[in-house]
């Protein structure tokens, strides 16, 4: 017997009304473990798939759908901009590096991105098999697309109109994979990338085989003398100077817009950040209750414990000992219910990640366990700590002769 | 080995309680008559370390009881103090061995001892039980095990009988004999139950209020 199995042998003696104060702490406790879940790993993985990329330009809308569409792949693009438009942005002494986009089609759900190789050295993308693309029609897939789709190097597929999956195929065209990226764990993962060159000639009526057996672009825009558009524009700054006149410049342009991933983003967590304080508050005031209601049914128990607790008096317990034997109570019942709360927290995460394998949450991991988990854990030990101190201190004081001759 | 001398204990100005000395030594009886509101059992709080008297020495083992105070004084009692009560308060959540092994824990004892207690009082298949499944009578043994868990010097005995029917308050009193006999401890029964009256020569009536 020991003062922890003892507080123990009290609580189970009670397991409706333990298990349900545990439940509610854990409930409230699971809430914040999400949260913090995604937060952390939302935050992690926004600003590494934005990594490198200065300003994103496009067509004129919105600048969040901007950078979501054409940095995240996420949302739709805003339209598309004319190349030679895009063509005089590249020789602006302000612009080290431009990366074109051309998106319009996917293959079952999955985007397929027209660019160059500059965007796999943004990333510093390697290839798990095969190489990159060199021909039109050739494309290099993501990691988890190949693995969701069971593609391998060789194969080949038709995509389909759309940015979504849906819509009519474009039969004609059938791209050949050349290589699958390995795993990056980010934005890449997720995407068909090919030549800027094939997303145009699949929308190209007629076929010209001469142009489907030349190189494709390997840097830059590809060479040609048609009028060709681009969906968006990856650039990166050649000094600071740049981050302070090349957004204007190019906001003035009437066909263009500028807009820059780390301000749109840092917006977009402000305007998230409403919902989420709204949910960590729930959160809060469903640990408040749980810490009320242990609270209350340590001090309703006391009521019937009075006697067990003189009795333990004249057995020879110290009142520092009954002090500590209900604090115990309540820390116990609070270390469960965060430990249980981290559980389902991470449960509920797994649940969502595998009910939505394609959206902006599937990226997320439910088995990565942050630091600050451990302070959920110091958080609730508190609250069972501050929770059990007033009942604690009724059993401290207890008057052992006047509970036992009042029967 | 224990000796009370000129306790005195006031509730208030007007209740004013004067204990007889007392003087026993080790294997002794002694049965503590009077109605109830003389004070029978503010003697025993008294002796069991459970109120502090204004006056007077209460002597245990060569220990002034009366001046230990707080962890001292309920770690002195655990150890040396064997009390029962007049309802068996076993504490429901722990089984029957549990609550003699805490008993054993407040003081530091390992309770070697237990199981043969148990035998002896005849609770020894119970020993895994709950109290909720236990008799009247098989509770109140319980309690008198508990209370000798630690080899106490002194047994204070609050009307054990009273809650009991004549078979098993008698059992009850002759087991508290034969105990205190073996482990060489004092033993008082404080109670108005004229049952027990002729199963111990020693006598003190009170008087009631002085």
């Amino acid at each position: 017997m020991n003062m922890l199995k003892l507080s123990w042998k009290y609580l189970i003696a009670k397991p409706l009304n333990t298990g349900l104060n545990i439940l509610l702490l854990a409930l409230g406790l699971s809430i914040i473990t999400v949260l913090i879940l995604i937060q952390d790993q939302f935050e992690n993985k926004m600003t590494k798939d934005a990594e490198g990329i200065d300003l994103v330009v496009g067509a004129k809308g919105s600048p969040l759908q901007l950078i979501l569409s054409s940095v995240y792949h996420i949302d739709y693009p805003t339209g598309n901009i004319d190349m030679k438009d895009a063509k005089a942005l590249e020789k602006n002494r302000l612009v080290k590096k431009i990366i074109p986009l051309g998106m319009g089609d996917n293959y079952q759900g999955y985007r397929i991105v027209g660019t160059n190789h500059d965007y796999l050295q943004l990333y510093d993308a390697g290839f798990d098999t095969g190489k990159e693309w060199m021909k039109p029609f050739e494309v290099a897939l993501g990691f988890e697309v190949a693995k969701k789709l069971n593609l391998k190097v060789g194969d080949s597929f038709v995509g389909s109109h759309g940015i979504g999956s849906s819509s009519h195929e474009h039969d004609e065209h059938p791209y050949i994979v050349t290589g699958i990226l390995s795993q990056k764990d980010n934005v890449l993962d997720k995407l068909i990338l090919t030549s800027i060159e094939s997303v145009w000639y699949s929308h190209d009526e007629g076929h010209d085989h001469d142009k489907f057996e030349a190189d494709v672009s390997i840097s830059g825009f590809p060479d040609t003398e048609e009028d060709r558009e681009v969906t968006s524009l990856l650039l990166q700054y050649r000094n600071p100077i740049a981050a302070v006149q090349l957004p204007r410049f190019i906001n003035s342009k009437s066909a263009l817009q500028a807009a820059s991933p780390s301000f749109e983003i840092s917006r977009l967590f402000e305007l998230l950040g409403v919902g989420v304080k709204l949910i960590q508050g729930l959160a809060v005031a469903i640990i408040i209750i749980a810490g009320l209601g242990i609270f209350i049914a340590l001090f309703n128990s006391l009521k019937e414990r009075k006697y067990d607790l003189a009795v333990m008096r004249t057995l020879g317990a110290s009142s520092i000992q009954l002090f500590v034997h209900i604090v115990l109570e309540g820390v116990i019942l609070t270390l469960l219910g965060a430990i249980l709360g981290i559980v389902i927290g991470h449960g509920f995460l797994a649940v969502l990640v595998m009910q939505n394998e394609q959206g902006a949450i599937s990226g997320l991991s439910a088995a990565v366990f942050l630091q600050e988990e451990l302070w959920i854990i110091a958080f609730a030990v508190i609250v069972g700590f501050v929770a059990s101190l007033i009942p604690a201190w009724t059993a401290y004081q207890t008057d052992i002769a006047k509970q036992l001759t009042k029967s | 080995m224990l000796s009370v001398k000129n306790i005195q204990f006031q509730y208030n100005p007007d209740l004013k309680f004067q204990v007889p000395d007392i003087s026993m030594s080790a294997g002794d009886e002694l049965l503590i008559l009077g109605k109830s509101g003389s004070g029978k059992t503010t003697i025993l709080n008294i002796l069991g370390g459970l109120l502090k008297p204004q006056s007077g020495e209460i002597l245990l083992n060569n220990t002034k009881l009366n001046l230990l105070k707080g962890a001292e004084l309920d770690k002195f009692r655990g150890k040396n103090i064997g009390i029962v009560f007049q309802k068996p308060h076993i504490l429901a959540p722990l089984t029957v061995e549990e609550n003699l092994k805490l008993a054993n824990f407040f003081v530091g004892e390992k309770g070697d001892q237990n199981l043969n207690l148990l035998k002896e009082l005849g609770i020894f298949d119970k020993r895994k039980a709950k109290v909720n499944t236990l008799s009247e009578g098989e509770a109140q043994r319980v309690s008198i095990a508990r209370a000798l868990a630690n080899h106490p010097k002194l047994i204070l005995a609050d009307e054990p009988t009273a809650s009991l029917d004549d078979e098993n308050a008698q059992a009850v009193i002759r087991l508290l004999q034969e105990q205190a006999k073996k482990h060489n401890a004092a033993l008082i029964i404080v109670t108005h139950d004229q049952r027990v009256k002729d199963h111990i020569s020693n006598h003190l009536i009170m008087g009631g209020l002085s």
